[in-house]
């Protein structure tokens, strides 16, 4: 039998020999094509400055990344497309009239304090976006309070709200003044004041259904802490739709409360993850100082993860306690 | 990843779907022709390797003792062909246990060893013993010695048998053939099993991918109320022994024990067909069949290779190769395991040999870990890779010894879905291995 003979030149490496298709870019490409529709729809609702906001705080985020990666001589992690979600993300956070050169501070913070300087992608224990977003409202909190009406660039509309459904609701809550709500329907479209990507909850839920379809996240999360802030508000005797359509809900428990690095890995820690967040909301929401809690409810709760994933580990087959 | 309806919030089993990738599932056993050298390497089966019982120069024939140790976990290993031993070589496996080989030069004549007798049985001692002498060792690719499975600590709690035919790694169709070709053999081997030892229930779980086996067992156990053929979900691991003893009987075999402690016993498909071969026979274990497949194989096939018949020498039976390949596998594509040469040799426990190219060998840039938690989903034990990586990683061994990295079985799922192309599973391996280190010490 004529043999040839094979030496030192196979490659010899642990076992599994085969892989899922599936990759950390494609991953965050899926995440990238949910937000489209907010994009859109952020663009249409808030004109063009919405869209230049993004695309501003796109560009920082992927370039602070790649200055620090080149800095500190590390692996370049652009490809990544991680720090993409983060920069629509933060501009999601932002009222569309927001100066740029404050935006770019805020990728600054999200992407070099908040995630590279804890050890960059899956080390960060804070949603980077959310961090840097409640650095600006910190820093310069009338700029980012002024927010526009829906579609203020247009002739005949009034370019500034008096107040967010959700101030109005506090309002009330409050002193028992009364003022006017969007109705349901134009809450759900986003005809709305607010921030710019969170207004239309018809678009965020397009984009987290197609993320559950393509399995990147696993629905608890978004279920539970949106159905906590129905209930307990429902309880507390305000609008529970007027809640979950209205503020940060939406984009906050499909986009900023799902992402990996600062949720917990098991069903049911997301699941507590998801009660928490809706719980704290709501509770900052009806009895804090502020109109809206739903960046610090997700922040707290970020930050109680690696404890969460500690007390809910699956019970191991076969294994005792 | 996630499940609807009752059990929304329950973990699911875990497993991951890597493709069927079964190629040569309509491929019909093709004996090779008879190598002009073998090397059978005595440590074929787990535990203490074997002593060689020959020497240099010595003329031996087809299923002469080449090879034997004592003890309890222990195993014979005979000449595969005719002809003259050359040499007695120190060996090294592929998971870098040292042993020796027996180099033999063939003389093509194939010649039986004239003491080659069909065995006498009578009871249970006798089949034990019978099963012990023909060399047989666990086809599914662990290699524990098939008489130590046979005889538990506890044979009287013993209250049924399970025969795996659920071959999941992709690629692998030999117990698949075997299912086709020796069906009646797969019967009477469970019926022989079930006889001497005295187990009321046999239970065959083939995965749902191989319909044709199923129906051809399930045509040959009709009316046989103790042989019951059963439908395995298609997920890998389900051929992992603690899985498909769960899936099967819904016992659960707690972490360090064994199937016995459950009152199973389980047997690879093969395996317990060579049992009712060996007593009809007496021929003992020297020819294997063998799945070859990959991109860089001319023709896939299934082979019955004699035992320690080189990887040059199977692959030129396949045609050669269709180019260089890059990865030379033992074994399936999850578990199997990598060799340096094609000068390597097959042993019995080989079930798969798989040259793979460009298609699957593509070296992907290892990615931080985002903690996405897709691995702790796959695991089908349960494990929590992402906790166990950082607890090795601080050398924290209370906190691996709580997260029970002991009950891993290196089953591949972890890596295979990693998104980030981490190698977890070496990371499981090493925590292991650190863990039994610290054990070790602590009891010093």
């Amino acid at each position: 039998m004529n043999t040839q003979t094979i030496e030192n030149k196979l490659i010899v490496s642990s076992s599994p020999h085969l892989r899922d298709k599936r990759t950390t870019s494609s991953v965050m490409r899926d995440v990238v094509i949910a937000l489209i529709p907010a994009i859109v729809a952020s663009g249409i609702l808030f004109g063009t400055k919405a869209l230049i906001l993004i695309a501003a705080c796109i560009v920082s985020c992927v370039g602070f990344e790649y200055l620090w990666n080149l800095l500190m001589k590390k692996q370049q992690t652009v490809g990544d497309f991680t720090a993409v979600i983060t920069g629509i993300l933060l501009a999601f956070n932002l009222p569309a009239t927001l100066p740029i050169w404050m935006a770019v501070i805020g990728c600054f913070v999200a992407i070099v304090v908040v995630k590279q300087l804890f050890g960059g992608l899956g080390q960060n224990f804070v949603n980077p976006a959310i961090g840097g977003r409640i650095v600006l409202a910190l820093s310069f909190t009338s700029a980012m309070t002024a927010y526009p009406n829906a579609f203020y660039f247009k002739a005949g509309v009034q370019t500034m709200a008096s107040a967010t459904p959700l101030v109005s609701i506090k309002n009330m809550f409050a002193n028992g003044t009364w003022e006017k709500l969007p109705s349901n329907l134009n809450l759900f479209l986003g005809n709305q004041p607010g921030v710019l990507g969170e207004t239309c909850a018809l678009a965020l839920i397009v984009g987290g259904v197609y993320l559950v379809v393509r399995r990147v996240i696993n629905p608890i999360i978004p279920l539970s802490f949106i159905g906590t802030v129905f209930a307990l508000t429902a309880v507390a005797g305000a609008n529970p739709l007027q809640q979950i359509l209205s503020g940060g809900v939406m984009l906050g428990a499909i986009f900023m409360a799902t992402d990996y690095s600062t949720s917990p890995m098991t069903n049911g820690g997301k699941l507590i993850f998801g009660i928490g967040c809706g719980l704290i909301t709501v509770l900052i929401r009806l009895f804090g100082s502020s109109a809206e809690g739903v960046s610090y409810s997700i922040i707290l709760m970020n930050i109680l993860s690696p404890q969460i994933d500690r007390l809910t580990r699956h019970r191991v087959f076969g294994g005792g306690k | 990843m996630f499940s609807f309806g009752k059990n929304a919030f329950k973990r699911t089993r875990g497993g991951v779907l890597p493709g069927h990738l079964k190629n040569t599932s309509g491929c019909a056993t093709e004996a090779m022709p008879i190598p002009k050298t073998v090397r059978i390497h005595l440590a074929q089966h787990v535990g203490k390797p074997c002593e060689p019982t020959v020497k240099p120069g010595q003329e031996v024939f087809v299923g002469t003792v080449i090879g034997r140790t004592e003890g309890g976990l222990a195993s014979v290993v005979h000449a595969s062909v005719s002809g003259k031993v050359s040499a007695i070589e120190e060996f090294i496996l592929p998971n870098s246990i040292r042993t020796k080989a027996v180099v033999i030069q063939a003389d093509g004549a194939q010649t039986p060893d004239p003491a080659i007798a069909p065995p006498e049985v009578c009871d249970r001692e006798s089949f034990l013993a019978a099963v012990r002498e023909s060399g047989l060792i666990g086809l599914g690719g662990a290699g524990f010695p098939t008489y130590v499975k046979l005889t538990p600590q506890n044979p009287e709690a013993i209250d049924t048998l399970i025969i795996n035919g659920a071959e999941c790694e992709p690629f692998l169709t030999a117990d698949y053939r075997e299912c086709l070709e020796n069906g009646d053999d797969v019967l009477e081997g469970v019926r022989l099993v079930q006889k001497y030892l005295g187990i009321r229930t046999a239970l065959i779980g083939i995965e749902g991918n191989k319909p044709e086996a199923i129906a051809a067992l399930t045509k040959k156990a009709e009316g046989d109320e103790r042989i019951q053929v059963r439908t395995l979900v298609t997920r890998y691991p389900q051929g992992a022994e603690k899985v498909i003893v769960n899936e099967l009987t819904g016992r659960v075999i707690p972490k360090g024990k064994l199937p016995a402690d459950v009152g199973v016993v389980v047997l690879n498909i093969s395996t317990v067909a060579f049992i009712a071969r060996y007593l009809k026979t007496g021929t003992p274990l020297v020819e294997k069949r063998i799945t070859v497949d990959g991109d860089c194989i001319k023709t896939p096939k299934n082979v019955l290779a004699p035992v320690g018949a080189s990887i040059a020498d199977v692959a030129a039976f396949c045609g050669g190769y269709a180019e260089e390949p890059k990865k030379i596998l033992l074994g399936g594509p999850m578990m199997g395991m990598c060799v340096y040469t094609d000068a390597y040799n097959v042993a019995k426990n080989t079930n798969g040999l798989l040259f793979l190219g460009d298609k699957y060998v593509k070296s992907q840039a290892v990615l931080a870990c985002m903690k996405c938690g897709r691995c702790a989903d796959a695991c089908p034990m349960g494990l929590m890779p992402p906790q166990i990586y950082e607890a090795n990683k601080v050398n924290d061994m209370e906190e691996v010894a709580r997260l029970q990295v002991d009950a891993c079985m290196e089953c591949g799922c972890c890596a295979f879905v990693c998104p980030s192309k981490r190698p977890v599973t070496q990371a499981m391996r090493e925590a292991k291995a650190n863990l039994r280190d610290y054990r070790a010490d602590k009891k010093k």
